[in-house]
Order: C-alpha cells, then sequence, then structure tokens
C-alpha cells in the first residue's frame, strides 16, 4: 500500500496521459468513423469500396499490429514523429474508427425505412436526408454501442505503454521493475486507476441507454 | 437500406455519381502510388529485401510464431468458454450472497486492460509468458462470455423459466435443460465474433515478451536486419489479418444460417452486446 501512495504522483501522470490519449483518439475516431459511415451509405460506388475494406481491413487488425506499424514500421520508412504520442494517437484512432463506423451504420439501418422515404418524397437530397433525418436518429440510438467503443478505447490505450509513451501501463510496468518486492499491489493500483475511467463510462452507458430507448 | 435513402439515380445523377466515383477511385490510387514511390524511394521494393523469403528459416520462425499465436488461442477459448458459463450461472443465481460478488468480480474483470491483466500475472505469480497470456485472455473473455450468455438468457421470453420451474424443473435444471441451450444458439454470433477478439488479443503477447507471430517478426528484424523488418512485418500483418478476416467470415455467416433457420423469429443478437463484445 506504501508503495502506490509513494508513487501517487507517477499514477497521477499516468492517468491524465491515458486521459488525454484516450479523448484526443476518441474525438478523432468518432469523427473519422462517422464519415466512412457515411460513405458506407452513399450512393457513390468508389466510396462506399473504400469504406467497406477500410472497416473489414481495420477490423481484424489485431491492436499490437497497428501499433507496432505506426511506432515501429513507419519512422523506418521515412515517416518520423517527434513524440510517440502522436503515433498512438495515430494507431488508435485509425483502428478504433472502424467500430464506430460499424456501430453508426448498424444505427442507420435501424431508422425505419418510412423517414427516409418520407424525407425524399418532400424532395430532400441525399446530403439532407443523411445529415437532417437519418443521423440525429441514427446516433441516438448507438449512443449506448459507443460508449462501449470509447471504453474499449480507454482500455486498449493501455498497448500505447508498450510503444514507448508513458501513460498508466507504462508507468504501471516501470513502477513493477522498479519495486520488485511489490509488484502486485503496484499493479493493483494501475488496475484501480483504468477502473476509475471504465466503471463511470459503463453505468454512464446503462443510463443513457434506458434514457434514449426510443419507444417504436 | 442504402437504397431507401437516395432516388434511383437518373441518367445525370448516375453520370455524377460514375464521375465521382472515377474521381474517388483516382484519389485512393493516387494515395497507393505515393505511399508506394515513397517506399520504393526507402528501397523497400528492391528484390535482396524480398529474398529472405526463399530461405526455409524465415518461414519455419513465422510458422512458429503462428503457431505459439493460434495454440494460445485455442487453448484460452477452450476453457474460457466453460469458465464463462460457470461465471454466468453463477451471476444469475438465485442467492444474493452468489450474485452480488460475482457482478462485482464481473465488472472488474471486464473494466481492466487484457494487457494489464497478462502482466500481473507474469510478473505477480512468476508464471511463464505463455501461461501469463493464456489466463490473462481466459479470465477477461470469461467475464465477458459470461456477460453475452446472461443478455441472451434475459432475451428469453419470461414463460421458459416459468414453464421449467412449473413442470417441477429445480432451478439449476431450468438453467441447464431449457434456457441455457435456447441462449447460446441465440448468441452465438456475439459469441464468435469474441472468439475473433480473443484470437486478436493474442498479439498482446508480444507487450509480455510471449514468442507470438509479431514477437517472430521483431526477433527476425533484430537478428537478420532491420531492413528486412518491412517486408517481414508486411507478411505478418497479412497472414493475422487474413486468418481474422475468415474467423469473421464465419460469424457472419452463423448469423446468416442462424436467422434463416428462425425465420420469423428474432435470431438476432441484442446490438449493443454485439458491439460491446466488438472492439
Amino acid at each position: 500500500m506504501d508503495v502506490i501512495i509513494e508513487n501517487l504522483p507517477l499514477y497521477w501522470n499516468g492517468f491524465l496521459r491515458t486521459l488525454f490519449l484516450s479523448a484526443v483518439s476518441g474525438i478523432f475516431a468518432l469523427i473519422l468513423g462517422t464519415l466512412l459511415a457515411a460513405a458506407r451509405v452513399s450512393p457513390v460506388a468508389a466510396l462506399r469500396g473504400f469504406s467497406t475494406v477500410y472497416v473489414e481491413v481495420l477490423r481484424n487488425t489485431p491492436l499490437t499490429i497497428a501499433f507496432f506499424f505506426a511506432a515501429v514500421v513507419l519512422p523506418r520508412i521515412g515517416v518520423k514523429f517527434e513524440q510517440f504520442e502522436i503515433a498512438a494517437i495515430i494507431a488508435l484512432s485509425t483502428y478504433t474508427a472502424a467500430f464506430i463506423a460499424e456501430a453508426v451504420r448498424s444505427g442507420v439501418n435501424s431508422v425505419p425505412v418510412g423517414q427516409a422515404e418520407a424525407a425524399r418524397s418532400i424532395g430532400m437530397k441525399f446530403g439532407q436526408v443523411l445529415s437532417l433525418i437519418i443521423l440525429p436518429q441514427a446516433l441516438r440510438t448507438v449512443i449506448p454501442p459507443l460508449i462501449n467503443i470509447l471504453i474499449a478505447l480507454v482500455k486498449n490505450s493501455s498497448v500505447a505503454g508498450a510503444f514507448f509513451v508513458l501513460e498508466l501501463f507504462g508507468y504501471g510496468r516501470q513502477m513493477a521493475n522498479a519495486n520488485g518486492d511489490a509488484v502486485i499491489a503496484v499493479l493493483l493500483g494501475t488496475a484501480f486507476f483504468y477502473l476509475l475511467l471504465t466503471v463511470p463510462l459503463g453505468i454512464l452507458a446503462n443510463t443513457v441507454e434506458r434514457k434514449v430507448a426510443i419507444a417504436r | 437500406m442504402s437504397s431507401v435513402l437516395y432516388d434511383v439515380p437518373g441518367p445525370k445523377a448516375r453520370r455524377v455519381s460514375l464521375i465521382a466515383s472515377i474521381v474517388g477511385a483516382l484519389l485512393i490510387l493516387g494515395l497507393l502510388a505515393w505511399i508506394v514511390m515513397t517506399l520504393a524511394q526507402q528501397g523497400i521494393f528492391e528484390a535482396r529485401r524480398w529474398q529472405i523469403f526463399t530461405r526455409a528459416d524465415v518461414w519455419r520462425l513465422l510458422g512458429n510464431g503462428l503457431g505459439s499465436t493460434l495454440s494460445a488461442a485455442a487453448l484460452a477459448a477452450v476453457i474460457a468458454f466453460p469458465l464463462g458459463l460457470l461465471l454466468c450461472l453463477l451471476r444469475i443465481s438465485d442467492a444474493a450472497a452468489i450474485r452480488v460478488p460475482m457482478r462485482v468480480i464481473l465488472e472488474f474483470l471486464r473494466g481492466m486492460p487484457v494487457v494489464l491483466m497478462m502482466l500481473f500475472i507474469l510478473l505477480g505469480f512468476g508464471t511463464s509468458a505463455f501461461i501469463a497470456v493464456v489466463a490473462g485472455l481466459v479470465l477477461y473473455n470469461a467475464a465477458v462470455f459470461a456477460e453475452i450468455i446472461r443478455a441472451g438468457i434475459q432475451s428469453l421470453p419470461r414463460g421458459q423459466r416459468e414453464a421449467g420451474l412449473a413442470i417441477g424443473l429445480t432451478s439449476y435444471k431450468s438453467r441447464m435443460l431449457i434456457e441455457l441451450p435456447q441462449a447460446i444458439r441465440r448468441m452465438m454470433p456475439s459469441l464468435v465474433a469474441q472468439m475473433v477478439v480473443l484470437l486478436k488479443d493474442t498479439s498482446l503477447g508480444y507487450i509480455v515478451a510471449y514468442g507470438e507471430l509479431l514477437r517472430a517478426v521483431q526477433v527476425m528484424a533484430d537478428f537478420l536486419g532491420t531492413q528486412y523488418l518491412f517486408p517481414i512485418f508486411f507478411v505478418a500483418a497479412a497472414i493475422y489479418i487474413a486468418i481474422n478476416i475468415s474467423v469473421s467470415r464465419l460469424a457472419v455467416w452463423i448469423e446468416r444460417r442462424g436467422s434463416k433457420k428462425a425465420a420469423g423469429g428474432t435470431a438476432k443478437a441484442e446490438p449493443d452486446v454485439l458491439e460491446a463484445a466488438a472492439p
């Protein structure tokens, strides 16, 4: 227990870094994922094809491979980063975007057909149908799964710790190596800080799920 | 659904769409060409870099790595599923003394990064990397399996259990004979999707120095020279992705087959459960 209290500043730094990585990657992933989902249902075949291939490949790529590519392979072939945080954000947001795209697409599919038909029958174009009618309803139904994806993102950000970024997992590993006699306490402390993020998010997902459930 | 979003394209819209398609394809091709040019400037495509794949020992090492990946995933899946069933039965037990602590344990297991659990087992119990990887995967995935099966049981009509109890089955027998078989069948797509996640998570073994596919790439690159890193990484990533896509296809196929069988019924899993299992 003393180990945890002694190292509280390190835990706090790691916690903030994890929060930062998750928040930035989460925002990028939400934007990219929604664009990919829109491309997936668009009338332009090239966009549909690109989005399908992207989602299929990224969803089936192990996260470690994505990180290895961003942090080890990219610098070797000439893409240099000032900080490895950037590599981590690239890996996390491109990976998570694929899952968000799938979730948003399933949300689009859950909007009753009549909504799109009604919108078209009053003369709306594809962009208007999507942005004014379909997406607002779709996003609402997919908020709980989106929060679940963000929980997974927080947990996935731990992989960054193995690729030269000092966040919660990175500090945890460092402290475990430094305090060989108190490994269990150190790592339980790390786990606690992760739970501090994931458990409230989980509760939020459940609450929102009950709140936004639309009776159809 | 996608066809509902826009009108059947007329001649003008078709022309615009065709042009947009061509422009989009050109943009993507241009991006690819730029990547290929950049790589070529680094000398990635020189034949000597790819000649290592004519060596048998490179393939043998890759094969070993793949073998380690698959054996860890298989062992973890075989242990995690029954354990998940057990955890699920405890989680929905009639006795609050069992149900409530179980709930806390499952929340704890699901809320932690898998790689942290692996490190915990590796350092905390001083096990081998293989055991750490398998145990980490088992703990996490058993908890997820338990939640998926629980969602399946809760999605059953209440009459199923009531009928089971009414004909004199004990609570346990009703779970085993009436509810579980239906719940597992209903949740098959989610369960297989979670298997893909498990297979993908095996790559986390790289971080705890387990000799899986990615670690084999790293070892070979260190040993043969970093100029071979990209070719070896490329092949290993392709192998990983190909295997995962095949298993994902299997999940889709099972889902289709399931929904065809239960025509009119609702064989589809709860969407949020599917998503929770996804990343």
